[in-house]
C-alpha cells in the first residue's frame, strides 16, 4: 500500500466536490458538495497520519476536528438556506440576485 | 513500485473496490437529478471513506465518520431538502447550464494535486502495522495537547447550535403575538 493511492483518491473526490460546487444551482446540493470536499481532506489527513505514524496520532485528531467543524457548518448552512427559502421562496443560488445590479 | 507488484497485495484489491464505489457515489452526489438520491449517494461516499479509514487502521475516526455523517448530517440535509424542495422528484434544473468550464477546472485541479503529490510522495510506502490506533491515545491527545482546540471546537458547536436556532426560527407576526397574548 502506498500513500499516493489515497492522495489521488482524495484529490479525485475533492475535484468532484469542486465540480458540484460550481455546477449545482440548489443551495442544499452545494452544501452536499462542500461535505464531499471536506471528506476528501479527511482522507488525506488520515492517510498522511498512516505514513508519518506520529506517536500522537495527530492526523486523526485533526480529522476529528474537521468532522466536528463540518457538522457545525452544515447546521448553520441549512439554517441560512431555510431562512433564504422562507424569504424568497427559492433555494437556487442563481436566483439570489438581490445584491447585484 | 510497479503496478504488477502493487496489484498482488490483497489489501490493494480492497482499496480498489472501495475506492471505485466511493468515486462512483461521489459522482452520484454531483450528477444525480433527484435531490434525495444525491443525499443518499453521499451516504455511500461516506461509507466508502469510513471503510478506507479502517484500511488505514484509523478505527475511531471511521466510526465517528459513520455516526456523524450517516447518522446526523445526512438526516439534517434530507430535512433541509424536504423543507425547501417538496415535492421531490427528478428535476433537470438542479444544475446550471454551464458544465464545461467547471469540469475543466475540476480536472485541472485534480491533475495539479496528483502531479505535485506524485513528485513529493511517489515512492512512499505505508507501513502496515496491522494494529488499530488506540482510541485511548486519541482521547488522551484531545484532553492534553489539544485541549484548547477541543474547547474552541466545543464553543463553535455551541455557537452553531444557538445560531442555527436563531436564524431558522420564524418570528411571530404582530397579529400572532397578539393572539398568543390573548390565550
Amino acid at each position: 500500500m502506498t500513500v499516493i493511492q489515497y492522495v489521488v483518491l482524495g484529490a479525485a473526490l475533492f475535484a468532484i466536490g469542486v465540480y458540484g460546487l460550481l455546477v449545482r444551482r440548489n443551495l442544499v446540493l452545494i452544501l452536499l458538495s462542500v461535505e464531499l470536499m471536506l471528506a476528501a481532506v479527511n482522507l488525506n489527513l488520515v492517510a498522511f497520519e498512516s505514513l508519518l505514524a506520529t506517536s500522537e496520532a495527530l492526523g486523526q485528531v485533526f480529522a476529528i476536528f474537521v468532522i466536528t467543524v463540518a457538522a457545525a457548518e452544515v447546521g448553520i448552512g441549512l439554517a441560512i438556506v431555510i431562512m433564504i427559502f422562507r424569504n424568497r421562496q427559492s433555494a437556487n443560488a442563481d436566483e439570489l440576485t438581490l445584491m447585484r445590479w | 513500485m510497479t503496478f504488477e507488484a502493487w496489484i498482488t497485495q490483497p489489501v490493494n484489491w480492497a482499496f480498489l473496490a472501495i475506492g471505485l464505489v466511493t468515486l462512483a457515489s461521489g459522482f452520484g452526489v454531483v450528477a444525480a437529478r433527484n435531490v434525495v438520491h444525491a443525499a443518499l449517494f453521499l451516504v455511500g461516499t461516506m461509507g466508502g471513506i469510513a471503510a478506507l479509514f479502517l484500511l488505514l487502521s484509523a478505527e475511531f475516526v471511521a466510526w465517528a465518520l459513520v455516526l456523524i455523517y450517516v447518522g446526523a448530517v445526512i438526516i439534517l440535509l434530507l430535512f433541509g431538502i424536504m423543507i425547501t424542495r417538496a415535492p421531490t422528484g427528478i428535476d433537470p434544473a438542479l444544475s446550471g447550464e454551464q458544465r464545461v468550464l467547471p469540469a475543466i477546472l475540476a480536472l485541472a485541479l485534480f491533475g495539479l494535486i496528483t502531479w505535485s503529490s506524485f513528485e513529493a510522495f511517489g515512492a512512499s510506502e505505508l507501513s502496515l502495522v496491522g494494529e488499530a490506533t488506540a482510541t485511548d491515545l486519541l482521547g488522551e491527545m484531545l484532553v492534553t495537547r489539544f485541549v484548547i482546540p477541543f474547547e474552541v471546537v466545543g464553543f463553535v458547536l455551541l455557537g452553531a447550535l444557538v445560531g442555527g436556532i436563531t436564524i431558522a426560527r420564524r418570528d411571530l407576526t404582530p397579529l400572532e403575538e397578539e393572539q398568543r397574548g390573548a390565550v
